[in-house]
Formats: C-alpha cells, structure tokens, sequence
C-alpha cells in the first residue's frame, strides 16, 4: 500500500506491462515509479517504442498493468469494474490525443459537453460548463462552431476543453500537436501550461523538446524504463552563467 | 560578440559616456551578457584610438562623454551589412566529446548523450520559463531580450535534436552489429563496441 498526500492526482508504483507470453514476451514497461501532483505539468520523452503511450494509456485506465498499481486521485484502478473504471475516465481524466477525436456532426460547446452528458449531467449545466472550459482555453467565441469550420489549432483548443471540462485534474496528452504547425503548437502549449498552473495534473508525451520545455519536469523513458528526470532550475541568472553568457 | 560594435552601434544613437553605454547595453541584451565597466573604457580607448569616436568633453558632473565620428558611423553601417562570420568547422566542444567517445572503447556514450540531454533540456525549460514570463508581464524594452531568448531556445533545442540523431544512430548500430561486437553499457543497453565511426565516414 504506498503513502499518498492529498495533493498526488496520479501515481504510478511499481508498473510493470508485458505484451505476449513466454520467449515472445515483450516488456513495454519496467518496474516505473512516477507520480504527478496536482498543479504540476511533466513531459515524457523518449524514442519510438520506449513505453511512451504505453504509460499513458495506463496512466488514465485505458490499459491494465501487468504488475504494480496504478491511482487515480488515490483510487486504485486495479479494484475497479469496468463501468466504475469508464465513470472515473469520464469524471476524473481528461484526454487529447494528436488527431483531436471530435465528433465531426457536434458543435465545439456540443463535443465538450458530451462527457459530462454521458455522466447524467443536464442538458444546460452541462453546456454552460462546456462554455467555461471553452473560455479557458480562448475560443469562447467558436461554442456554435461545426468541426468543419475550424483550423487544427482551433480544434485541438476544444479537444483540450473536452478534456479539462467539470471537475477533471488530471489531463493526459499524447503528441496533442503532432497534427499542427509550431506556432499553433505553442499556443496548445500554453493551454496546457495553463491549466497545470490551475492546478491540474498534466502529463504530455512528446518527441519535440520545445513542447516538453513548457513543463515543470521532463521524464526520460528508455526500453521500458524511466533512465533520467530534468527539472527546470527556476534561476535564469545561474543558467545563463553556465551557459557561458 | 563584438563589444567594439556594440559600443559604436550605440553612440551613433546619441553620444554617452562610459556607464551609460554599459547600462544600455545591458537593458537591451536582457542582461545576457554581463559588461566589465574596465571593458568598456578599454574599448572606448581603443575606438578613440582608432578615430571611430572622439571625446565630446565633460558633461559638467565628471563624466568624459564619446561621440561617434564619420569613419565610425561607416564602420556600425558595415557591421549591421556583414553576416556574422561562422567559425569553420565551429568549435564544438559537445561534438569533439562525442566524436571522441564512439571511437574510444571503454566509454558509455549513451551515458553521455543522456546527461548532456537532460542537461540541454534543463536550459530549455528554464529559457522556456524565463520566455513565457518576459511575454506575461511585456515591457517596451522587452523586445530585444525575447529575441536573444529565442536564439537560446532555438540552439538549445538543435542541440536536443542533434542528440537524438546521434542516440538513433547507435541503436541502428548496435542493431547491425553481429553478437560477437556488441557490448553492455552501464543502462543495461546494448551497444556496438565502436559505434557511428565505420559508417559516418561514407
């Protein structure tokens, strides 16, 4: 049983996940301990097939570890039914993925709105909801918008809405700005940035160092395995003396 | 850098004496590049020297004040028109390091590729930091100092990349390595015992 303060929204202990059985077996994670407070954005690199996706996926509950736990706001995943798993995923965690999943035939307000309608909440507290979260990410504006009639930046900004609607705090990326060009790719970033400084739990998987930069710590996975963290300094005076500047 | 233009860049906007140039020059780098006051009066000699500047006299609370003279003015005109000459190969210590480190047996290059990563990302975040708040609270003079910030940002992630590629490399390596070559470093990871020098040289 591990010791988790209020503050930890997600923590992973121990996890360990292995596709096939036997000679074939191949250890997609390795004994990775990690956890992410709330208010705190961390970034996970890593090259193709080091466990990237493989730890989000069991970070929110899409996927079960084969060894260790996985907690969620101190629930452990692992005792949790399928419909409970489904109700926290809708409830407690947000997702962005790189190719936005929006329901094409639903307005901006309408996608965001969806989870919390799926969880039983009304029709109007769900939509003002939704227009908050629009608010958050900047694009109040576009609410009666059909998918069609935005560009990708605008896009993925209701996917991060949708993902940080009601009550959520823990967000989980995976390449959110994959699809997009540097400049909107920032601005997702700023999303991001802004919704850790909130108080939201972020965890992005990225290959582009410039978007891991945003958050507070950079978690480097290699073949399965957590091999090194950086923390930024906080004290640009020492960094640009040792930089030599 | 070129304290010598920098000073002149700055007297042709007015004339100042020897603080004043400091002070500018600083509030415009974003303080990037600390100035020793000795410099900037050993320069100014220099300039004067070399009749780029003159001596305008006192301003009347004991400061000599410079002005910039014609031949002085050409010389910031042509320094705005050059590019910045690169040094050919530039002098890279990161890449002599590794260049050295996957010809030598006995060394973990991963090793060091990662800590120079972890190292390199650091920077990142923290010019990504000092960015983001330089942006959130803009002042007028703010413009200048963002612009170096991107340039630091911009290297230090080529640096990033370049990592990677070198990292991406020696997998590819390691992995057309028969068994008898290959070698276990330190993160369990195998690796060729003398990886990127057979094929980078093609």
């Amino acid at each position: 049983m591990s010791v988790q303060g209020p503050q930890q929204v997600l923590e992973l202990a121990k996890v360990s996940r292995t596709f096939g059985e036997g000679a074939t077996a191949v250890a997609a994670l390795r004994d990775v301990e990690l956890t992410i407070k709330a208010g705190e954005f961390v970034a996970v690199m890593g090259p193709s097939g080091s466990g990237k996706s493989s730890l989000l996926a069991l970070a929110g509950g899409l996927d079960r570890p084969t060894s260790g736990g996985v907690f969620v706001e101190s629930t452990p995943l692992a005792g949790l039914g399928l419909n409970e798993l489904a109700r926290l995923r809708r409830r407690a965690v947000g997702y962005v993925f790189q190719d936005f999943n929006l329901v094409p035939t639903l307005t901006a307000a309408e996608n965001v709105a969806l989870p919390l309608e799926l969880d039983g909440t009304a029709w109007k507290r769900a939509r003002r909801q939704a227009l908050d979260a629009l608010r958050q990410v900047g694009i109040p504006e576009l609410a009666d918008r059909f998918m069609d009639q935005m560009s990708g930046g605008q896009q993925q900004r209701v996917a991060i809405a949708r993902a940080v609607v009601g009550q959520r705090r823990l967000i989980l990326a995976d390449e959110p700005t994959g699809a997009l060009d540097s400049t909107t790719g920032q601005g997702v970033m700023e999303v991001l940035r802004a919704r850790a400084d909130a108080g939201a739990a972020v965890m992005l998987v990225t290959h582009e160092a410039r978007h891991a930069a945003w958050a507070d710590r950079v978690v480097f996975l290699r073949d399965g395995r957590i091999v090194d963290q950086a923390a930024a300094m906080h004290d640009p005076a020492m960094l640009l003396a040792q930089a030599g500047l | 850098m070129s304290i010598r233009h920098s000073l002149l860049a700055l007297l042709q906007d007015q004339p100042r004496y020897g603080y004043q140039l400091r002070v500018e020059f600083e509030s415009r780098t974003g303080a990037t590049w600390p100035l020793n006051i000795g410099q900037v009066y050993t320069t100014l000699d220099r300039l004067e020297r070399d009749a780029l500047v003159t001596k305008e006299g006192d301003d009347g609370d004991g400061h000599v004040v410079y002005s910039i003279t014609d031949a002085g003015k050409a010389e910031v005109n042509n320094w705005f028109a050059a590019p910045v000459e690169r040094n050919n190969p530039p002098r890279n210590e990161l890449a002599i390091k590794l260049a050295l480190a996957v010809t030598l047996p006995g060394v973990d290059v991963q090793a060091i590729i990662q800590a120079q990563r972890a190292a390199s990302m650091r920077a990142l975040q923290d010019y990504t930091k000092a960015r983001r708040d330089t942006t959130a609270n803009q002042r007028a003079g703010d413009t200048a100092w963002l612009l170096v910030l991107d340039s630091l940002i911009f290297q230090t992630e080529a640096e990033v990349r370049w990592l990677d590629l070198c990292e991406a490399r020696m997998v590819q390596q390691a992995q057309s390595a028969g068994p008898g070559q290959a070698r276990k470093t330190s993160n369990g990871v195998t690796e060729d015992a003398a990886p990127l020098n057979a094929d980078s040289r093609r």
